[in-house]
């Protein structure tokens, strides 16, 4: 059976990692790398790994930096901000980067998902969404780090990249990130009801609690979590003993120790 | 042990590489078909589409080169992912282009049984090896691995499957024939059982 993953994300900004709240009140918490290197020791099941920055400031993704913390990766890594066309698609997967996240260039340019997913295939194009609950109780998408209102309603939009050929939805809820308060479950139901791709659910967790919701009420593929893990004890081998106990398919936690003996 | 990984443009090459130098193996990263002459052992990774993966081939000179090589030469040649699916006679993923055909079968997109089974398959899952290749000495029934695609290779003889995972129904996750192997998981990505894996190959 095909395993939820819990991915730990990295926000990097200006060589160090960051951690805001509601996209902002950005903190440091330290440098990528060691980061990097104890989430590859304890063999996370995939890390993200997003330049918050670039998008704004009009630069191309740092691949020498992606292509040192690949080298260290052993795990599926998934690496975003600043990418704006094919060009910068195929240089992050030769610099290491498993999948690929687009988020603000695929507003200004739908065709882009469908170009990169017939020339690298679907499976590593990954539609990064950041959405706001907006006055009527519906979930619009932002672009710019969550700065830029799009117009677009959260489910077309989720509806529109799959068709374009994106494989994958990370589903970000702006107000949640960094609260702790739990995942906006009816956010990513929107999102999952329809979704013939794996969604991704991000922004909120602060217990693993939070978490099994996120799955089983929600039916996200995978929970993405940042603070939980930057500020508090809670780890994601944790997570998925917690989640395992709750019956939830979790990547094989004692196979994979009976080889490391 | 001298591992040449297939450069044709279009791959992730570097954690490939790494795992395969953790593993004690030499590698050598080409673009020129000549190199597979020196070679011990030949790995074809690849990330993208089988249309796009067979034109790169084709413009580097590969395939005649690689045909060379696993059924000539008889050097151990394991294709992951794009690079297992290649192995086949046909793929029908941007069109109905033919494979290297060094394993008799072909490529088409996975089917989805129910709502919950989403395509792309990404992420952990489990492989089931039949027993009989030393390609997975070591590795207990249910281990998991990594995958992540749309697409998979149907073998046209059963004794080439050398794995099955169940997604899909169940789906042929790794092939082998003599000296020419397939995983559709990526071991590079697949933590300590990965590198067993890889290990098996670089000792066969």
């Amino acid at each position: 059976m095909l395993k939820v993953r819990v991915i730990p994300t990295l926000l990097w900004k200006e060589f160090g990692l960051v951690k805001g709240v509601g996209f902002d009140s950005w903190r440091r918490v330290g440098t990528v790398m060691p980061a990097i290197k104890v989430y590859n020791t304890r063999q996370v099941d995939e890390l993200i790994v997003l330049d918050i920055t670039a998008t704004f400031e009009g630069r191309v993704p740092d691949y020498e930096s992606i292509n040192e913390f690949s080298a260290e990766c052993f795990v599926p890594l998934t690496v975003g901000g600043g990418v704006r066309n094919l060009e910068d698609i195929k240089n992050l997967l030769r610099a290491g980067a498993d999948k690929v996240s687009i988020n603000s260039a695929a507003y200004d340019n739908p065709r882009l998902i469908r170009e990169a997913a017939d020339k690298f295939g679907s499976q590593c194009i990954v539609v990064s969404i950041d959405a706001r609950k907006t006055a009527g109780g519906e979930y619009e998408c932002f672009s710019h780090c969550g700065t830029r209102p799009t117009g677009k309603p959260v489910d077309s939009w989720a509806g529109e990249v799959e068709r374009l050929g994106a494989g994958e939805i990370l589903l970000t809820s702006v107000e949640r990130d960094g609260t702790m308060q739990g995942y906006d479950l009816h956010l990513i139901k929107k999102v999952t009801r329809n979704a013939g791709i794996p969604v991704i659910a991000s922004g909120g967790a602060g217990s693993y609690q939070d978490m099994y919701e996120a799955i089983s009420v929600a039916n996200c593929s995978a929970v993405a979590a940042a603070s939980i893990f930057h500020f508090t004890q809670q780890t994601p081998m944790e997570a998925k003993k917690f989640l395992s106990t709750h019956r939830i398919a979790v990547r094989n936690v004692n196979i994979q120790s009976i080889l490391t003996e | 042990m001298s591992v040449v990984i297939v450069d044709y443009g279009l791959s992730n090459l570097g954690s490939i590489r790494r795992s395969l130098e953790e593993c004690g193996a030499t590698v050598r990263v080409s673009d020129d078909p000549k190199a597979l002459r020196t070679a011990s052992r030949v790995v074809l990774p690849g990330v993208g589409s089988f249309a796009d993966g067979m034109v790169n081939l084709r413009k580097g000179g590969w395939v005649t080169a690689l045909q060379e090589a696993a059924k000539e030469e008889k050097i151990p040649l394991l294709g992951i992912c794009l690079g297992m699916q290649l192995l086949a006679d046909r793929g029908h993923e941007g069109g109905d282009i033919p494979g290297l055909g060094l394993l008799p079968g072909e490529v088409r997109r996975l089917e989805p049984h129910s709502h919950a089974e989403k395509i792309p398959h990404v992420g952990w899952n489990e492989i089931y090896p039949s027993g009989k290749s030393s390609l997975f000495n070591g590795i207990p029934d249910g281990s998991d691995f990594y995958f992540v695609h749309s697409y998979h290779l149907i073998p046209k003889y059963k004794d080439h499957v050398i794995a099955t995972t169940p997604y899909c129904g169940r789906f042929v996750s790794a092939v082998g024939t003599g000296n020419i192997f397939g995983v559709q998981f990526h071991p590079e990505k697949s933590g300590r059982p990965g590198f067993h894996v890889l290990d098996n190959f670089l000792n066969l």
